[in-house]
């Protein structure tokens, strides 16, 4: 997948190439074939791409040059909320700046990432990014580079209609590591997650598919229908 | 949080219903005590308060103004942290959720009666008691040590001012000289903790003063994450710790605080700073309210935490018994979360559901060498049953030994977050 994602995109800037600074600007970030690899953590959380969907985060096609927080079929923390609405637009430079340190630009954020330190690998994601937003005519026909395709489940489990009271006591135990309020200093926000993919998050992380051993404990132990109860009270938890 | 908000409407419907109502306001509601503002008794009294809304009536009892968590408080030794940064104030608990707080001592409990007796004479009735004092010390445990010896030889496992004055003391030490720690038998509070302090001692050694040495005098055969410590201090504190266990007299102590000596198995060691950590037992209250058997713990019903001499009593964290969850900040605000689900469902009409808990602790041995051990348990009849488990394995790389000190700092925000609001 994130072959032909590479391919696309290298055809992509071949055929803006020629003219316009912004364009050069793009060929100069850095390199998007090396950026690919880099989206991989990424993509746990955010997709790209003709196909790609708001998820735990939201979508990136057209990310540069748009105003943060401002796709409205996606719930922003209010941190980016509000940058947006005091205009921050993303840019290479503003990307740059929150790739580098998500908390230290917007506190709030939920984006669960510790950030990138290497100038070099974050110019090389930006490139990749920068891809998908050019010209989105140009973006290449490929399957999005990032699906939420693990674990295969059953069309049952993710219709199950969580309890949100069963939820809501189930969750004392997330919360003894996961803040409600969103945030996540070494541990990932699980506030306002898409049902669907806190499903199938805890399911990967019950097939041992995900890796982390206290992740991998405490879904363990849980039935479809508490995960379906938690990823019903999570899901519509506010701030 | 809209989910909270349902909830509440709920319950107090349902609580007019159920309690009927005596004359005086206040009265209408029934009432919870909860003794103990750690991270057992200020979670319970959190989650009753906040999940009930306002239809049970919550009081803290705690004496202190600022509670310093016991967790974390090594690395405040080792330089890790501010010593501020343990600090937690009561005030939320209050403010957002309703919590009367009663700033005082219990002593005294009269069951039959349902009251709670208060140092400065203040009498509290409830409806569901919750007991969670944390531990105290057995009398005699160590040799020569009673508690009038803790400012020369302190125990600092209740974080504070002992706390401070161990730190004091280690940076005070002469170059060279010998730090000691007498380690608790079992059962004690944090079963890694005393470990993770030779490890943080041992770290402010090595920058301050490093020919010093480490003896560490340990009845136990063995403990817990026995094979990370001691690989993490053959790498980082080389020839820097000596732990002289039972088959060598770790079990045979005595110290000496005027003298600043220990004995171990009858041969003198002269030491410039000790650390005794001596054995535990429920805190006082626990034994004052009848609830505690001759183990010196108190047995709880593994489905409730309700104390098994008394369903109207919980008892909560370090100063139960309940069977195979150590004794943790983690386990004790696990255990919270189950008695104020009992709690709420008993006195208003919330939905009971099954007891889940579950226990995670980190240590750091090291600058950014983290380890965690952890586990998940259910209630049998007879005990909390641990089924399922892990720890960290030695020879992990850098970079996870590095991310799990950074999960183990989110962890503290989240469970400090949870417990004091």
């Amino acid at each position: 997948m994130a072959g032909r994602g590479a391919h696309g995109l290298a055809l992509c800037l071949a055929l803006t190439g020629a003219p316009g600074a912004t364009v050069l600007r793009a060929a100069e970030i850095g390199d998007a074939e090396r950026g690919v690899e880099i989206w991989a953590e990424c993509a746990g959380c955010h997709e790209i791409g003709p196909k790609a969907e708001n998820g735990v985060g939201p979508k990136l096609n057209g990310v540069f040059g748009r105003r943060a927080a401002a796709l409205s079929d996606f719930d922003y923390s209010k941190s980016l909320t509000r940058a947006g609405r005091a205009g921050l637009t993303w840019t290479s430079e503003t990307l740059d700046a929150y790739v580098e340190n998500p908390r230290t630009f917007a506190s709030g954020t939920r984006m669960s990432y510790p950030g990138l330190k290497d100038e070099g690998k974050r110019a090389d994601l930006l490139a990749f990014l920068r891809g998908f937003s050019d010209r989105p005519r140009d973006i290449p026909e490929a399957e999005p580079t990032a699906r939420r395709s693990v674990p295969e489940l059953p069309p049952d489990i993710l219709a199950l209609k969580g309890d949100p009271a069963f939820g809501e006591y189930l969750a004392g135990e997330c919360q003894t590591c996961h803040r409600p309020d969103g945030a996540d200093d070494g541990i990932p926000s699980i506030t306002q997650w898409p049902e669907e993919s806190f499903v199938l998050a805890m399911h990967a992380y019950k097939q041992k598919l995900r890796p982390h051993p206290v992740m991998q404990m405490m879904a363990g132990r849980l039935a479809e229908d508490e995960i379906a109860a938690l990823a019903a009270y999570f899901a519509n938890l506010t701030e | 949080m809209t989910m909270r908000r349902r909830g509440f409407l709920g319950v107090l419907a349902a609580a007019g219903a159920v309690v009927g109502a005596p004359a005086l306001l206040g009265q209408t509601k029934p009432r919870v005590v909860v003794i103990g503002g750690g991270a057992g008794g200020a979670t319970c009294a959190r989650y009753i308060a906040k999940d009930s809304g306002d239809a049970i009536d919550v009081t803290l009892v705690e004496p202190s103004e600022v509670y310093y968590t016991c967790f974390f408080s090594n690395l405040y030794l080792g330089g890790f942290r501010e010593f501020e940064s343990l600090g937690h104030r009561y005030e939320k608990l209050a403010s957002e959720h309703g919590i009367t707080l009663a700033r005082d001592m219990a002593v005294a409990v009269d069951r039959d009666a349902g009251t709670v007796t208060l140092a400065g004479g203040e009498v509290l009735a409830y409806d569901r008691l919750v007991i969670a004092p944390g531990i105290d010390f057995v009398e005699g445990s160590v040799s020569g040590w009673d508690l009038s010896k803790a400012e020369i030889m302190p125990h600092a496992y209740k974080a504070g001012a002992q706390t401070r004055l161990l730190k004091a003391q280690v940076e005070a030490m002469p170059e060279g000289g010998t730090f000691c720690m007498v380690a608790p038998p079992n059962s004690y509070r944090c079963p890694p903790g005393p470990y993770e302090r030779v490890s943080m001692v041992a770290h402010l050694l090595m920058q301050r003063n490093p020919s010093a040495k480490i003896l560490v005098v340990d009845p136990k055969e063995k403990y817990s994450k026995q094979a990370l410590f001691e690989e993490g201090w053959q790498r980082h504190y080389v020839g820097m710790i000596t732990r002289i266990g039972p088959d060598f007299g770790g079990d045979k102590v005595e110290v000496r605080p005027e003298a600043m000596e220990v004995l171990i198995d009858g041969e003198v060691e002269r030491v410039d700073v000790c650390n005794v950590v001596p054995g535990q037992r429920a805190g006082a209250i626990a034994q004052a309210a009848g609830v505690t058997d001759d183990t010196g713990w108190a047995p709880v019903d593994p489905h409730s935490t309700a104390s098994r001499a008394d369903s109207k009593v919980f008892v909560l964290g370090d100063a139960s018994a309940q069977g195979d969850m150590p004794k943790s900040g983690f386990a004790a605000n696990s255990q919270a979360k189950v008695a104020a689900m009992v709690i709420r469902a008993e006195l208003t009409d919330s939905k009971a559901f099954p007891a889940k808990y579950s226990n995670t602790c980190w240590s750091l041995i090291a600058t950014d060498d983290g380890v965690k051990v952890g586990a998940s348990y259910e209630a049998t009849d007879e005990k909390i049953a641990s089924v399922d488990s892990f720890i960290s394995r030695t020879g992990e790389d850098v970079e996870l030994r590095r991310a799990t000190y950074g999960e183990s700092l989110g962890w503290y925000a989240g469970i400090t977050a949870d417990i004091f609001g």
